[in-house]
């Protein structure tokens, strides 16, 4: 009985030796599987890109950029904001050489963690499309919109300015998407040319005509088109996206308000190269790159958006920015997002 | 339980279940720690504003989600699990494929297809309104379409544990039931439904706690729920990340209730037969005239949940297609989602099999504790979890490597493993158990010769739950995934977002069908064992 018990002992204890190590064994292949897995065509000359702009938009573009250049680019995808809680949260020991992204609000909650650009790089981009402190550069540019339902209106039904949507004839047929960064840029540039009052009598006179809130610029033109809603505060470039889609039957289009104004304000993307970057030559050579003709000319023909390189043409089927009547707003006002977040969130916009 | 029958207890498991429960519980901590810092940090003014801004109003919509998303849940889910393991109703294979692929599809590309479809204006309102000059059709933007799409996406968190349980439940007792007399819907009601109890429990709570962390569905049908809330608070450049860990350490008390919720709901009582006869498949109910509703039902839930979805996407890369849209598809991508969901899938078994090993053998307060904690990577929204993830790993040999991210993976999908094998386990008589041992065998030759082979149907139920809700996941591949690597869910939302269509149609349709076959080859497998392989034999 006795040796009975002993061998079952035995054989427990091996039979846990062999667990454990078939546990450690995974845990150690999983690891070093994963390790190796990223590690093996990574050098330091890589350029790491984070990427708040979609790759369908810049995917190309960045292609372009290794054959030319001969330098490998490594990306990571997400959207503005994300990249920015994860540049926030990585801190100095983020592997990013390169933030590029859809908007300067983003740009702007990581400005403190933003290397200062040398003079000229930063010449290349408008003096409005830039950082005041020089730590990122405008790259493209898009245009707020009025997007109007063809079928129920013509531009010559369409008021001057985006001030008088809030007239009552206007109730229960706008479409926006407060939560939406270029939104809140236009409510900065509003606060800027209109002042804080005026901005405050904006919102609520369109809240007053119940508005539909779409969490994104592009159900907004879905909902536009459908009749859904009548009119819809956006950007130009989504409208070229579904007419590419839906072919020109599309019951939508673009309407920039004639009398300029801040429903006019041009919106930025923007790049900016780390401050902990190893790596900032390749770095300034992209930002170049995207700035040069054959980048701006991507940007103007591809993702129909406006070049901020004034030698480049704007896409035929755009408005040319001739025609329009930018509000003209330092750079330094549309950085004042929090301000327009502590209004938007006392008018009950957002939460 | 005195002292020693504890010991006793204790020692009835291998020490390798003991120590990998426990670290496993301890990572789990790392988003608690996480959003405890970031709260801390948060200050008094951040907490004003939490508690001056809608917080109730927000906290009532997101529990009327919570509670309607598993009702109707189950409404689908027990109907169509009962036709498609007890019932002789034809292409059964066919049916339980198709009804748990909708899990496949990403919550955001459901609901916009359904605003597509469904809208003031939209398809539908478009087909209604030449023959019969229908001009709007109900909103569906609201509490209706975020209930609608939300369940559509995860009422499978009820039908796959539901079928396991089914075809684990001893047939022996049904057979008593109606050899006194009583008739298929009675012996249901008295016999099959209350040892399905803690399958509904657990599939319910999953969905309640899906509901909570959802945020394509209920922001694209404009339903403010905490995840939207504390989503909207990251588009916010300047002291968001605070607000968002104040508001989900809300969202994670809501989370706690709903779980004693369904603790509460749990008996003491026992979910397996004490003597066993021999264990064979149960008799299929014949349903006769009953057929045609049965097969209308399952193909009802089928269209609206799945093909409906598919020709949506199809009409877009049709259409796409023809206007001159160039449509590539990217075969890494969809390589990588195999490779990783696949891994992904049996380190979160293997992961979730010590743990629901111990708690389903140990009835104490203690287990339940840790068995809740398992639950809290899938009741938080994925950024909140994933920059928790970020927050620790930056810096070293792990950040931005596969490991990582299956590590986050991890972290979100295991209580869907667990909560499978924990049901399964119910349905072993712990004595099979005590008399392994008490025939000389070790705690660790039960657990591989008795415990393991018996809970297979768990383990694998609970991977397929893991592969394909694995193969949709975006907010953790986004952020934690090394660079350069993406996913069929990554292409499709970066072309969403863009509003390409007929780009986002494309591996949407890849990922629905890819997701498909591991789906039916675990079926038939499944199957296949179950016919052959006895499980009173094995003794």
């Amino acid at each position: 009985m006795a040796k009975i018990k002993k061998r079952t002992m035995m054989g427990s204890h091996a039979g846990q030796t062999l667990w454990a190590v078939t546990v450690v064994a995974m845990i150690i292949g999983l690891v070093t599987g994963a390790y190796i897995y990223v590690i093996h065509d990574s050098d330091s000359d890589t350029l790491v890109i984070y990427s708040g702009r979609s790759s369908e938009l810049v995917d190309e573009i960045i292609k372009e950029f290794e054959r030319t250049t001969g330098i490998k680019a490594e990306l990571k995808y997400g959207s503005t904001s994300e990249i920015a809680g994860m540049l926030l949260e990585e801190g100095r020991h983020s592997p990013a050489d390169v933030f590029y992204a859809q908007d300067p609000g983003g740009l702007g909650a990581v400005e403190h963690m933003l290397d200062t650009l040398p003079d000229d790089l930063l010449e290349k981009s408008p003096e409005n499309f830039r950082s005041p402190q020089g730590r990122w550069v405008g790259i493209s540019g898009r245009a707020r919109v009025v997007v109007y339902n063809t079928d129920v209106l013509t531009e010559v039904d369409l008021p001057d300015s985006i001030w008088d949507f809030t007239g009552a004839e206007w109730r229960g047929r706008i479409g926006w998407a407060p939560t939406n960064p270029s939104f809140q840029t236009m409510v900065t540039a509003m606060r800027s040319i209109w002042g804080e009052e005026k901005t405050e009598n904006w919102i609520n006179g369109i809240r007053e005509n119940d508005p539909i809130a779409y969490p994104r610029n592009t159900p907004v033109v879905r909902a536009v088109a459908e009749g859904e809603v009548d009119v819809g505060f956006v950007n130009h470039y989504y409208l070229f996206r579904f007419l590419a889609e839906e072919g020109e039957g599309f019951s939508a289009r673009n309407y920039h308000p004639r009398g300029g104004g801040p429903g006019t304000t041009m919106m930025i993307s923007g790049a900016g190269i780390l401050e902990t970057s190893e790596n900032r030559e390749n770095a300034q050579q992209f930002l170049k790159f995207l700035l040069s003709k054959q980048g701006q000319e991507y940007f103007a023909e591809n993702t129909f958006e406006y070049p901020v390189n004034e030698g480049v043409e704007t896409h035929d089927m755009l408005k040319p920015i001739s025609d329009i009547q930018f509000p003209n707003v330092s750079i330094e006002e549309m950085n004042d997002l929090e301000g327009t977040l502590a209004l938007l969130r006392r008018t009950g916009v957002i939460s | 339980m005195s002292y020693l029958e504890l010991k006793r207890k204790i020692n009835s498991f291998p020490t390798v279940v003991w120590v990998s429960s426990i670290t496993i519980t301890i990572l789990i901590a790392i988003p608690l720690i996480y959003m405890t810092i970031r709260a801390i940090g948060a200050g008094p003014e951040t907490w004003d504003l939490v508690f001056r801004f809608r917080t109730m109003e927000i906290a009532g919509r997101t529990l009327a989600l919570a509670i309607t998303v598993p009702l109707l849940s189950l409404g689908i889910s027990l109907p169509l699990a009962w036709l498609t393991t007890r019932t002789d109703l034809p292409f059964k294979r066919t049916w339980s494929v198709l009804t748990v692929l909708p899990l496949v599809i990403p919550s955001y590309i459901f609901a916009y297809v359904m605003i597509v479809a469904l809208s003031p204006r939209g398809m539908l309102q478009q087909a209604l309104a030449s023959p019969f000059g229908i001009e709007q059709i109900p909103s569906i933007y609201g509490f209706f379409g975020a209930t609608l799409s939300v369940t559509a996406v995860s009422y499978p968190y009820l039908l796959l544990p539901l079928q396991a349980s089914l075809r684990g439940i001893d047939p022996s007792l049904e057979e008593a039931s109606h050899s006194l007399g009583h008739g298929t819907f009675s012996t249901f009601k008295k016999v099959i439904l209350p040892q399905l109890r803690p399958a509904i429990a657990s599939g319910a709570l999953l969905i309640a706690l899906y509901s909570l962390r959802d945020f394509g569905a209920v922001s694209l049908m404009r339903y403010e729920t905490f995840t939207f809330a504390i989503y909207n608070q990251y588009l916010t450049p300047f002291g968001g990340r605070m607000i968002a860990a104040a508001l989900s350490m809300i969202l994670l008390f809501i989370a706690l209730g709903l779980m004693f919720a369904e603790s509460a709901t749990r008996s003491r009582a026992k979910f397996y037969v004490t003597a066993k006869g021999s264990s064979r498949k149960a008799d299929l109910v014949a349903l006769g005239r009953w057929r045609w509703p049965a097969l209308a039902f399952c193909g009802s839930v089928v269209i609206i949940f799945l093909v409906l979805p598919m020709y949506v996407l199809g009409y877009w890369a049709l259409r796409g297609i023809s206007a001159g849209e160039t449509v590539q598809v990217v075969w890494s991508s969809a390589v990588n989602s195999i490779q990783v969901s696949m891994i992904t899938a049996v380190i979160v078994v293997l992961a979730a099999l010590p743990i629901a090993i111990l708690t389903s053998r140990f009835s104490g307060r203690l287990s339940q504790v840790v068995e809740k904690f398992t639950y809290i990577g899938f009741a938080l929204p994925g950024i909140v979890i994933s920059l928790s993830i970020v927050f620790f790993a930056v810096g070293t040999f792990m950040y931005q490597t596969l490991g990582l991210l299956i590590f986050g993976y991890l972290i979100l999908f295991l209580p869907l493993a667990m909560g499978s094998i924990r049901n399964s386990l119910l349905q072993i008589n712990p004595d099979i158990e005590e008399a392994s041992r008490s025939l000389g065998r070790t705690a660790n030759q039960t657990m591989r010769s008795v415990t393991i082979p018996l809970s297979k149907n768990g383990m694998i139920s609970g991977a397929a739950l893991v592969f394909l809700v694995t193969m949709k996941e975006l907010q953790a591949t986004l952020i934690l995934s090394p660079r350069n690597f993406d996913t069929l869910a990554t292409s499709i939302w970066h072309a969403t977002s863009e509003a390409f269509f007929a780009r986002a149609a494309v591996p949407a349709l890849l990922l629905i069908l890819l997701s498909s076959i591991p789906m039916m080859i675990l079926l038939i497998f499944g199957h296949m064992r179950e016919n052959y392989e006895k499980i009173g034999s094995s003794l």
